[in-house]
């Protein structure tokens, strides 16, 4: 199984045709993914809570809206989450690389790792954790949930999930 | 001429159109000048007017006019590449640029010194960048809305603001409302 393109499948069964990103290494296949598909309009964004901005247009626009960032992003857009988002009731999948966990070679990564959870529980945020790399075939049901109940949701994906980070 | 007197002035093109406003007072100006259900105010999240509206025009066919400010420009300036690289021609961004933060007490932003928004526009990559005085910002806006071609306006004007009411509209009614709109 291609997890890129899995993800990128599920993305497009589930009408998500707008998609910000801001790069990452784990999730460079992803990004390259959308970026070819036709169905997706992929819009690379400066900084995570810019990346939320749009997607709060296109989906007042009648589109579908994913965003693509690392956990280090939390610490960023907490305010957009909670005054944007949530707070205007806005459905938002948020793919995120979930650096600083197991099979991690940067030690600073850990330092936003160890609050992400705590911080996503504190926003009331449903959080998902793909750790094992068949945890994906969840990411479906977890899409239909996010425009279910108009919520931000976080898909966690660690180094293990994507087969280890700098030591492959 | 300061943003209320703007507002008052491009009132009559701005109601039929989409309108992405800003936080704080110009959203309170806006909605005490002329309510619409094609308006949306943003309530919270300062900076991110131009990115809502950049998303919204790029999702659906209708004008997008987005009512900025310098310092919400300078607090988001990564969207102006943004914006320049993502070509919508159904995209207005007006940014009312009197040099202070409005909100909080007519700070000065560096918008109101050494900073020219409009070059840093041309510099992001911007095609149509147009500066001008507040008394033809009604002019410049139906310019841009009749030409069809994706244009930011920088209209200097002076300090100030008019005492309006707080919104006490809920989020989601503004939202949801908003959507119908977009959709008629």
């Amino acid at each position: 199984m291609n997890i890129d393109k899995k993800i990128t499948d599920d993305l497009v069964a589930n009408d998500i045709s707008f998609v910000t990103t801001v790069p990452c290494k784990q999730l460079a296949g992803v990004i390259e993914e959308i970026d070819a598909h036709d169905d997706i309009f992929h819009i690379p964004s400066n900084k995570e809570d810019e990346g939320m901005g749009l997607c709060a247009g296109a989906w007042m626009g009648g589109k579908r809206p994913a965003i693509i960032m690392q956990n280090t992003a939390i610490g960023v857009t907490i305010n957009t989450l909670a005054t944007l988002i949530q707070y205007y009731r806005m459905p938002l999948p948020m793919l995120i690389s979930y650096r600083g966990e197991l099979r991690e070679p940067v030690a600073c990564q850990v330092e936003m790792a160890v609050h992400t959870k705590a911080l996503l529980a504190q926003m009331n945020i449903p959080t998902y954790h793909f750790h094992h790399k068949a945890d994906v075939e969840e990411l479906d049901a977890i899409l239909k949930y996010t425009f279910m109940c108009n919520k931000p949701v976080a898909i966690l994906t660690d180094a293990n999930f994507w087969g280890g980070y700098g030591d492959q | 001429m300061i943003r209320s007197e703007i507002l008052k002035e491009i009132a009559p093109i701005l109601r039929d159109q989409l309108v992405v406003c800003n936080i704080g007072i110009p959203s309170q100006e806006l909605h005490a000048i002329d309510d619409q259900p094609t308006n949306f105010y943003m309530l919270g999240t300062m900076g991110l007017a131009s990115s809502i509206g950049l998303g919204l025009a790029l999702s659906q066919p209708k004008p997008v006019i987005v009512i900025d400010g310098d310092g919400s420009i300078l607090t988001n300036l990564g969207t102006l590449p943004t914006i320049a690289n993502n070509v919508a021609d159904n995209y207005i961004l007006l940014i009312i640029d009197n040099g202070s933060y409005g909100s909080t007490g007519d700070q000065p932003t560096y918008a109101g010194q050494k900073t020219s928004l409009t070059k840093m526009a041309e510099a992001a990559g911007c095609e149509r960048v147009i500066e001008c005085a507040a008394e033809d910002t009604g002019r410049v806006l139906q310019d841009a809305l009749d030409a069809k071609q994706m244009t930011i306006i920088v209209s200097k004007c002076e300090s100030g603001n008019a005492k309006m009411p707080v919104i006490t509209m809920d989020p989601v009614v503004i939202r949801d409302r908003f959507m119908k709109a977009v959709q008629a």
